[in-house]
């Protein structure tokens, strides 16, 4: 029997067939691995979160490391009120968990405006001390820029942070996931002295290290460094109303 | 069975199969890694070739991943080469190699996240890198299984060599490390280096530079063996 | 308003599809030999840019994301079927450009026999399918963004091949060592030429 390959029908049953089988494999493997791809995707966050207050954990040790560290999680409106807390681990599909919410996608969405935004906020037992961590994302020069920057007791000094990017120059914008960028950050205040916020700024040409209230910026890496500044200052303006009405006391210098 | 079939099935037995090692076939894996190096001399497979080679494990896991989508792709198209329809022959190929390059996607998503993440789109472009439809045109349709395999090999080794030089190069000058797949990145410049005036070219670590690192490459290729100067 | 043309300039100079990601080198290398196939690939390349993105970008928004299928039933709100994308796009590519040949087929035979395989050789230019890729990548937010960025991906693609086709008409006649000319030296122009237009960093309008 021989079957004209280039018949219509046989074409079509081929079709047909490669369709069917091709849809069938693709199906089995996206639905195999997915659970692993979020896994990685928990794990990825959980690790970010965990290094803006310096603890380091490895994939493996993240799941662990985090419910051990990160003792309670809320999201806040516009308004700095507390509108969801979840405690436990964390269920991949609950999209009302603080940890799910993905800022980057709000941030993005030109028709969600920041009033109707959710604000994540996590506390973290350090050393025996309450650490806030903040959530941060913004705009750099090339793509959008994130991080966490942890505040201690008073909600004032800065604990730590981390800053992450997704296409800055390199060796240029870059650079603010480096050490040498982040660590200044560790002790400067965000009030000043009469209680009015300030944030930190960025400074191009260099802040001077006695200045509680200024880092340097990065040599060349200006507009990056300009939307670190600008992301700060705009966080923590709504965050400042969630601190006012829990802090017990802003330290003074 | 009809005679025609008979006869088709006492013909082939005549032929002596060729044995897969044969030094035919050697040369089909021999040859790509030189004289007939798909970026260098057949001038395919640049697109998704060059922005990855930032980093020695990112270039390692894109070879890797090509060269599995060559060699599936290869021997799949060359098993399946006497039943498919001549009108929807593309369209088959460009299939198979989607599907393959998803399956490659899913899993590197699932078991190298980190990785996965830095080469973002650029897997997917391996459905577009004209080595893998080139060699399904050129070969594994008119050949069988086993040669198809081989050539893929080989085609596969010679776009991944010229992958890893450019980022081993890039890497060492511009990040003074090397990284491996499931390592990271070791930075291997000891710190007396930099202090004594050494600087991280960070040239290196721009894109342009791999294109004019292959050039050199293809300069040399030239320079070594004369048959590959183009006439003008 | 402002956002669009940033976005319009940032992917013709910044983000171009040849200088900063290399996609398309194939059929750039192939065809810059003068300045006229060059020139016709070219504008071949914005009008299959401008059109294949924003359908893809209605398919990847309202099929294929992870929700996107919400407004056939909400009970469809968890089905992620974003590993299709790649077949998706690959198709909706591959049957735009055969619409492109068969109109230039019709309106410009003369350019029709110029460009010869090349043509359908789009459909696999990496740059096509890496817009579309980028595109998904990058979630813009509306589909005129989504445009604009397929159409100045197609200008830039289009400024890189017309650039290099006129240096190399031109470099025909100059004394380049034999084992660099042709392959070698294109490479190493078209990096330098990268280099140049990264002095574009920057730009906001």
């Amino acid at each position: 029997m021989a079957i004209n390959k280039n018949s219509n029908a046989f074409t079509f049953g081929f079709a047909i067939v490669m369709v069917v089988v091709v849809g069938t494999a693709l199906s089995f493997a996206s639905l195999a691995l997915k659970p692993l791809q979020v896994e990685n995707r928990i794990q990825k966050d959980m690790i970010s979160i965990l290094n803006s207050v310096g603890v380091e954990a490895s994939r493996k040790e993240a799941e662990d490391s985090f419910y051990k560290n990160i003792t309670e999680r809320m999201t806040l409106n516009y308004k700095g009120e507390v509108v969801e807390t979840r405690e436990g681990a964390i269920d991949a599909l609950d999209l009302g968990d603080p940890f799910n919410i993905d800022i980057q996608k709000e941030y993005r969405n030109s028709e969600l405006k920041a009033e109707d935004r959710k604000y994540p906020l996590y506390i973290a037992t350090v050393d025996g001390r309450e650490i806030a961590i903040i959530p941060l994302v913004g705009k750099g020069l090339w793509g959008p820029i994130w991080g966490y920057v942890s505040l201690e007791g008073d909600y004032n000094t800065i604990f730590g942070a981390t800053f992450n990017h997704k296409s800055e120059t390199p060796g240029l914008g870059a650079e603010i996931s480096e050490g040498f960028f982040q660590d200044p950050f560790q002790g400067k205040k965000i009030y000043d002295e009469s209680g009015k916020l300030v944030s930190i700024s960025v400074k191009k040409g260099g802040a001077d290290s006695s200045n509680p209230h200024a880092v340097d910026a990065i040599t060349g890496g200006t507009i990056t460094s300009n939307g670190v500044d600008e992301m700060l200052a705009r966080t923590f303006s709504v965050y400042d109303q969630y601190f006012k009405q829990n802090k017990t006391q802003i330290s003074t210098l | 069975m009809s005679t025609a079939v008979a006869e088709k099935k006492v013909a082939l037995e005549a032929v002596p199969r060729e044995p897969l090692f044969s030094a035919k076939n050697k040369k089909l894996i021999t040859d790509p890694l030189n004289d007939d190096n798909p970026i260098t001399v057949q001038v395919l497979g640049i697109c998704s070739a060059l922005a990855i080679t930032v980093q020695v494990q990112q270039a390692v896991v894109m070879s890797l991943s090509v060269v599995f989508v060559l060699i599936a792709g290869n021997m799949l198209i060359s098993a399946i080469r006497n039943i498919i329809p001549s009108r929807i022959r593309i369209i088959v190929q460009l299939v198979v190699v989607a599907s393959l390059v998803i399956l490659v996607n899913e899993i590197l998503k699932a078991y190298l996240p980190d990785i996965s993440e830095k080469l973002s789109v650029f897997v997917g472009l391996i459905i577009t890198n004209c080595i893998i439809m080139g060699r399904f045109e050129a070969f594994a349709m008119g050949n069988k299984v086993g040669p198809s395999g081989l050539d893929a090999i080989g085609n596969g080794l010679g776009y991944a060599w010229i992958l890893v030089a450019v980022a081993v190069i890039r890497e060492i000058f511009g990040s003074g490390a090397l990284s491996f797949p499931g390592v990271g990145q070791i930075k291997f410049i000891p710190q007396s280096f930099f202090e004594a005036g050494y600087m991280n070219n960070n040239l290196m670590i721009l894109p342009p530079m791999a294109l004019i690192i292959v050039g050199v490459i293809i300069w040399i290729q030239r320079a070594r063996n004369t048959k590959l100067i183009e006439k003008n | 308003m402002i956002e669009s043309l940033n976005i319009f300039v940032k992917s013709i100079f910044i983000d171009n599809m040849i200088f900063a990601y290399f996609l398309g080198m194939c059929s750039y290398l192939a065809v810059s030999k003068t300045v006229k196939t060059a020139v016709g690939l070219g504008a071949a390349v914005i009008f299959v840019l401008g059109i294949t993105i924003p359908i893809n970008y209605l398919l990847e928004n309202y099929v294929l994301s992870e929700g996107a299928l919400a407004w056939l039933d909400p009970s469809l709100a968890s089905v992620d079927l974003s590993f299709l994308s790649f077949i998706m796009f690959i198709a909706v590519i591959a049957s735009m450009v055969q619409l492109v040949e068969m109109i230039v087929e019709k309106f410009a035979p003369a350019l029709y026999g110029a460009l010869g395989i090349f043509l359908p050789l789009i459909a696999v230019n990496c740059s096509i399918l890496g817009g579309a890729l980028f595109m998904q990548d990058r979630q813009y937010s509306s589909i005129s963004d989504a445009t604009v960025f397929g159409i100045g991906s197609g200008v830039g693609w289009f400024l890189a091949i017309l650039a290099i086709a006129a240096i190399r008409e031109k470099i025909r006649y100059s004394d380049v060592p034999a084992p660099l000319r042709g392959l070698g030296i294109t490479f190493i122009l078209t990096g330098l030429m990268g280099l140049g237009f990264m002095a574009f960093m920057g730009i906001e309008l």
